[in-house]
């Protein structure tokens, strides 16, 4: 077993920092972040094929007909998804590491939840893990040469600018 | 005399495929759907026997105050960047002044919760609708931003959210190219509880504004409404709004 870690190691090396990334993947499949909490019932693979359909039902439940008690909600999903990076803060929609993106990254399907909804649990600071991301404001709206910019930036949505 | 036939053919026929998907349901569903979705009726908070509104009473509304609106941004999130033109205004305090007599009164202007709101008559996807319990809201899954009903408000409620948002409250999602406006705090409502303008108005000793059941004749709000004289802003649309005013 050693002797297997070192000749990887040794193999992973020989190829620079840059493969060594490609070295650690078991497959070609989506890493997706470990959750917290109870397994589903129902099972991954179940919810994986049903979980935008389960939401959408329960989502005009609870906005139409005031139903809270739903079984499926974002609010929900990170109880137990809220991804953390490597520094163990729990990320936004905006990081590759967000629960949500592992997939729909991989399967190029952009959401378009997290523009109304939070990407984190309630009690997070959204604001000081994306100050960095979203596009930075003119101060002056006589600085023409900052407004520009500032337009230019939002023309496409955080997420994108955030790449 | 044949559209009665037909229409009552069709309900037959949908009365049919309703009980059979019920017993395919029934059948399939244990151990898998039942976890899903069961019960979700019997939860449905939105309750076609209430008629949620306020009563507000202008005289007690303090001039100087406007603990309304900021415990409104605070429960939901939103607050305004000093722009006026685009800043988000769920609640809003505004004064008005008698002409002839120099009276001027201050009051909370938010969303009337109309019976017959234009709001929804004029959105063209469905976003803007009335819950069953009177709350006017924006499906903001359906929005798509035409800003409609912000023209049609005879009120202002409104507001267009122009930037990119953040952190926003779980309960009150809310985002860029959707409008929005005062939810009557459904969020709250659903669980038994008061507007937050409502629960801060009473915490500063004012009490302007109350909050209740206008169905229910046994509610503060309903027997208030039946003593002293109120008036509904603009009454010549006919809106019967679920906002009400007195002592303007």
């Amino acid at each position: 077993m050693t002797l297997f870690i070192r000749l990887a190691l040794l193999f992973a090396f020989s190829f620079g920092a840059g493969s060594l990334a490609a070295q650690e993947r078991s497959s070609l499949l989506p890493d997706i972040p470990a959750a917290s909490g109870e397994p589903h019932a129902e099972g991954n693979e179940y919810w994986r094929r049903n979980h935008m359909d389960l939401m959408k039902h329960d989502r005009d439940s609870t906005l139409r007909d005031g139903d809270r008690e739903i079984a499926a909600s974002l609010k929900g999903c990170f109880d137990c998804h809220a991804a953390k990076d490597d520094a163990g803060q729990v990320v936004t929609y905006e990081s590759e590491q967000h629960f949500c993106r592992a997939c729909h990254d991989y399967v190029a399907v952009k959401v378009d939840c997290f523009m109304c909804h939070r990407s984190t649990p309630d009690g997070v600071d959204e604001h000081a893990l994306q100050a960095a991301i979203l596009p930075k404001k003119p101060l002056d709206s006589t600085d023409v040469q900052g407004v520009i910019a500032y337009l230019n930036q939002t023309e496409s949505k955080p997420t994108e600018a955030g790449e | 005399m044949k559209i009665p036939t037909l229409k009552g053919a069709d309900i037959s026929r949908r009365d049919f495929l309703r009980s059979g998907a019920a017993v395919a349901t029934a059948t399939l569903a244990p151990g898998v759907t039942l976890m899903a979705f069961g019960g979700s009726e019997a939860h449905a908070a939105a309750d076609a026997d209430k008629r949620w509104g306020l009563l507000i009473d202008a005289n007690k509304c303090d001039a100087d105050c406007d603990a309304c609106v900021s415990a409104c941004s605070k429960e939901n999130g939103w607050a305004g960047e000093g722009n006026p033109e685009t800043d988000p205004q769920w609640i809003r305090k505004i004064t008005m002044q008698n002409t002839s007599t120099g009276r001027e009164v201050t009051m909370p202007m938010m969303c009337q919760h109309c019976e017959e709101p234009p709001c929804v008559d004029v959105c063209p996807t469905g976003a803007s609708f009335k819950r069953v319990d009177g709350i006017v809201l924006v499906d903001k899954h359906t929005c798509i931003g035409c800003r409609y009903c912000m023209m049609a408000c005879p009120f202002d409620a409104r507001s267009f959210v122009h930037e990119p948002v953040i952190n926003q409250k779980s309960h009150a999602p809310r985002g860029q190219g959707t409008v929005e406006s005062c939810t009557l705090c459904v969020h709250r409502i659903d669980k038994g509880g008061r507007p937050a303008c409502v629960e801060a108005c009473e915490a500063t000793g004012h009490e302007a504004i109350i909050f209740g059941d206008l169905r229910d004749p046994e509610s503060d709000i309903s027997k208030r409404l039946a003593q002293y004289p109120s008036v509904a802003l603009r009454p010549d649309l006919d809106l019967n709004p679920g906002v009400r005013y007195t002592n303007l």
